[in-house]
């Protein structure tokens, strides 16, 4: 066989240890799912900058400056809040392997965030039977699917979390249960972090 | 009770039938030969319910290339239709069946021949280059080819079952919205495309984690081959372009079912904000596309010239500037769609930035064929293909690039003749030089040679034919997506010669497939008994051809670049020698279920078949439930088992 | 897997403690009462108010990204905190570039 034409020399300074000393399944699954939160970040990016584009296209209806109500969305800001904090809580309960106490704060987390949902789409059938529906202008659009869109990943956050409750209650604090309330609290922080921005650029924004 | 689905959606014009009918025929004649040999149980246990990534990749590359021919055949139509319809004569395609073709073309040559070819690769070469037994999410793995399986279907569906899109692989609105297209066409599209679009998502992240997480011993990042590099970077691309894909088909999805008025005519609509969102992705995707082709003759070209690839160093730097500066020329696609000289200007730019690092690639593989001892193998041939097509279109690339001449050659045949010098002169020669380089690795035996040649050189001189004279017809003013032109144009006879290229291209893929189909009758006598024909430099060649369940029996330990040179040469750290006990998920038919419950929820959406959808994806979540709430299960391959396995690998490799 | 982490080891991977939950509501409470109170009352107007509250979004969204999604504490190699600074950075140009662009368009109709 014809040599080689390269040569090959040894990196002395070369690392034969694993690159990475964290290759377990909870590591992975918190960085697998952490992208999917950047993910997650990018498509709220791009509803939040269609709601830029469009916010002042009313078509000769009502602007956010007729239609917002800031006792309301500081009303839902409190209660996410309050929901992310007790969710925090119930982390902690966890790390001490109270599975009674879990569940608990975890409750509370729930009906705070069931609230957050019920009060959403009270403001949504409002603005509907006034005949501001999305249908009315592409303000609206952007609004309801902006401000929808988040309402709808809470949704799907309590659904998780109901189930998540189930699972702890019968199962206790294992491995497997740890790292799944990890990555639902990665969740649910998530979206308190992407309300700080509704309440901002639509709500406080809007009435300005 | 069917929504909008009634008996006329069954009702195609006679090519489409025929086009249908052997759909349908094939179907059978495949369920047959299944009932025959008796292989249900093999095909369910083996492959419908597998998470192996080299099986998964395996069915990822046949629905690829299902989709490839399908796409092709559109194109057949087109250039037919292009060729008869002058003057009087109007072709055999109506301008509406026209339209749906051209749409369809670029959609399932994008969305399911691209993509599959580069999830297939990913899935079969990654985790062997890094020494991994696995990829990071097998189950996701799995969901991810379902769901795009599951979107090439109802493209398939589409064919059969009423009208599809006619607004373009991108569907524009207002066209594409409810008022001017309110047949079902778009809403197949944007459903198969979502679909698709959630499972190149979710793969991306796999990937990606894969890349970062998985690495044997000893293999940090700059010690990576450049393949599982442009890997990495495309999957970047994927996790930040593809939310802005789901995102902007989410607001078209809402236009056209709830009557809101994103990129409506009136209402305050803007229709450029989605031309703007859907390049935002658009432009990434392409190098999505792209990059793992680059990566895969960064393989090819050093093997096959027995010399180190020149400049690893600067080749990590130029996919990673690459991939940055994707992100930033997206509105080179629409120039003259109103911006200000100012915008065009930064973004023309911009775009010919992206020239200098790709121009950096293509020096180092010309640098590194120098002095090294080169063997024309076709991998090779496609390179040289490659170089030769991929930077004439890049050329007119920069020509593009430059908003007063895109003014001229905007959406003119220049444009198609571009973009398929990308495509088809980089990504698909790229394919298939990868695709002839590893497929003895993976199946264990050899295609022909003499048949890849031929094919080779059907492609080569088809593809000049085909798309040469495109650039001509541009300059002289032809748009794209014609049915139909004036004889005084005096661009018949180009039609024609495209018509031939077209012709050839025909050709070379069916020496393609009757080359791929006496290779696997006659693959006794091709075995590769060493499982390292080409003397490869990478880890996937130190396996035996196909390699076992678990890639490696020991995990490897490297140190430098070309491990596998390497070790042949002695200079490596040896491995250890005991062997453990082998993990390894189990088989879940969640995937396959998934996906299908994916085809009717689609298929409901788009015919308004309101239960059915609340059906599909109510099941969807439960499914999702159910297996998201199950223990980490796992088969195991005992110490011993594996030392069996191998002690007998290497008695049959001595007989 | 055989070698994989039981549940005392991946709670020591997790970061959340007390402390950085009680600071992080505080500081959220204090920063989305400031901002609302300011569009109340007034206090400041026009570009100054603007530019105010997305200040205070800023830093609340920082705090809650460190004292409850931890970012920033997680072992070496940080993947996350790379991935979440690219994120950013795609954002930006994304938002940034379709505003530039869009408000181009509208103003030339």
């Amino acid at each position: 066989m014809k040599p080689l034409i390269v040569h090959h020399t040894p990196d002395p300074y070369a690392d034969t240890h694993s690159p990475d000393t964290h290759q377990d399944t909870f590591s992975k699954t918190v960085l697998g799912f952490w992208m999917y939160l950047m993910t997650d970040c990018i498509l709220f990016a791009a509803l939040f900058t269609t709601y830029a584009v469009l916010h002042n296209n009313t078509f000769g209806g009502p602007s956010s400056r007729e239609l917002f109500s800031l006792s309301t969305s500081f009303t839902e800001t409190m209660i996410l809040l309050f929901s992310s904090v007790t969710c925090g809580l119930g982390m902690l309960s966890a790390l001490r392997n109270d599975k009674n106490r879990v569940v608990a704060w975890f409750s509370v987390a729930f009906l705070l965030g069931a609230s957050f949902v019920a009060i959403e789409l009270n403001e949504f059938t409002h603005l509907v039977h006034e005949g501001n529906s999305w249908r009315r202008s592409a303000f609206l659009s952007s609004f309801f699917t902006l401000v929808g869109t988040h309402g709808l990943h809470v949704s799907i956050g309590l659904l998780w979390m109901f189930v998540m409750m189930i699972q702890v209650y019968l199962l206790g604090v294992t491995a497997i249960t740890f790292r799944r309330l990890a990555v639902f609290s990665m969740f649910w922080h998530f979206l308190d972090l992407v309300w700080i921005f509704i309440f901002t650029f639509v709500y406080l924004m809007g009435v300005i | 009770m069917f929504g909008r689905l009634n008996l006329d959606a069954f009702k195609h014009e006679s090519s489409q039938n025929i086009a249908v009918i052997g759909m349908v025929l094939g179907g059978i004649a495949i369920i047959g030969i299944l009932f025959y040999l008796k292989r249900w149980k093999w095909l369910w246990n083996e492959w419908l319910t597998t998470v192996d990534p080299k099986r998964i990749g395996v069915m990822y590359i046949i629905v690829a290339l299902l989709m490839f021919f399908k796409g092709f055949a559109d194109a057949l139509m087109m250039r037919l239709q292009q060729a008869l319809s002058v003057g009087d004569a109007h072709g055999f395609i109506s301008p509406g069946h026209f339209q749906e073709v051209f749409s369809a073309h670029g959609t399932t040559m994008i969305f399911f021949a691209g993509m599959g070819i580069v999830f297939g690769l990913l899935n079969l070469i990654v985790p062997l280059q890094i020494g991994a037994r696995d990829v990071a999410y097998p189950f996701l793995n799995a969901l991810g080819f379902w769901l795009f399986a599951s979107g090439a279907v109802l493209g398939l569906v589409s064919l059969a079952i009423g009208k599809f899109s006619t607004a373009g692989w991108l569907a524009y609105p207002p066209l594409s919205g409810i008022e001017y297209s309110p047949d079902e066409g778009v809403d197949y599209w944007i459903w198969l495309v979502q679909i698709a679009g959630v499972g190149s998502t979710i793969s991306g992240i796999n990937f990606l984690v894969t890349i970062l997480k998985m690495r044997c011993p000893g293999m940090t990042l700059m010690k990576m081959p450049i393949f599982v590099w442009s890997a990495l970077c495309a999957m970047v691309l994927v996790i930040f372009a593809f939310p802005i894909l789901t995102a902007t088909l989410y607001m078209l999805a809402l236009d056209r079912y709830l009557g809101m008025h994103f990129f409506t005519a009136g209402f305050g609509g803007n229709p450029m904000m989605y031309i703007n969102l859907i390049w935002a992705w658009g432009h990434p995707e392409v190098y999505i596309l792209i990059l793992p082709a680059f990566g895969i003759f960064s393989e090819v070209v050093p093997t096959f010239s027995e010399k180190r690839l020149f400049g690893y160093v600067s080749m990590v730097w130029a996919l990673i500037i690459i991939t940055i500066l994707s992100f930033i020329v997206w509105l080179h696609h629409f120039f003259t769609m109103g911006a200000s000289p100012n915008v065009n200007a930064f973004f023309g730019v911009m775009t010919m930035l992206i020239a200098i690092p790709t121009g950096v690639k293509i020096f180092n593989w010309l640098f590194t064929k120098f002095q090294g001892h080169v063997h024309f193998t076709s991998p090779m041939l496609w390179f040289f293909a490659f170089v030769l097509n991929f930077s004439v279109g890049g050329m007119t690339g920069i020509l593009l690039s430059s908003p007063p001449v895109d003014y001229q050659v905007h959406n003119s045949l220049f444009l198609i003749a571009h973009f398929h010098g990308m495509v088809i002169g980089g990504f698909l020669f790229g394919f298939f030089s990868g695709f002839t380089y590893w497929f003895p690795k993976i199946t264990g035996f050899f295609l022909s040679e003499n048949l890849n040649r031929y094919a080779f050189w059907c492609w080569f001189t088809g593809f000049l034919l085909a798309f040469m004279p495109l650039y001509m017809l541009g300059f002289m003013g032809a748009t794209r997506r014609l049915d139909h032109y004036e004889a005084s144009t005096g661009w018949h006879p180009l039609f024609l010669t495209v018509g031939l290229g077209a012709a050839i291209i025909l050709c070379g893929v069916c020496i393609q497939i009757y080359g791929l189909f006496m290779s696997i009758k006659d693959r006794k006598n091709n075995l590769d008994l060493t499982g390292d024909p080409w003397n490869g430099r990478t880890l996937e060649w130190s396996i035996p051809s196909p390699p076992p369940i678990y890639n490696f029996a020991i995990t490897p330990t490297v140190d430098q670049l070309d491990p596998l040179w390497a070790i042949k040469r002695g200079l490596a750290p040896k491995p250890e020698k005991d062997y453990e006990d082998i993990h390894l998920p189990k088989n879940t038919p969640m995937g396959l279920c998934i996906g299908m419950l994916s085809l009717i929820f689609g298929f409901a959406m788009t015919w308004y078949i309101i239960w059915l959808a609340i059906i599909s994806f109510t099941a969807i979540i439960v499914c999702l439930i159910i297996r998201l709430s199950g223990e980490d299960e796992h088969d195991v391959i005992t110490a011993a088992q594996v030392k069996e396995m191998e002690a007998a690998r290497l008695r049959s490799q001595t007989t | 897997m055989s070698d994989d982490l039981s549940l005392k080891e991946i709670q020591k991977e997790w970061h959340g403690t007390m402390k950085a939950y009680v600071i992080g509501f505080v500081v959220s409470i204090l920063l989305t009462a400031a901002s609302f109170f300011l569009v109340i009352t007034r206090v400041l107007s026009g570009r100054a108010l603007v530019f105010t509250i997305i200040g205070l979004a800023l830093v609340q969204a920082i705090v809650q990204l460190l004292f409850f999604l931890h970012v920033g504490q997680e072992a070496k190699p940080r993947w996350e905190t790379v991935v979440f600074y690219f994120m950013v950075m795609v954002l930006l140009i994304i938002a940034i570039g379709s505003l530039w662009i869009m408000i181009d368009l509208n103003a030339h109709d």
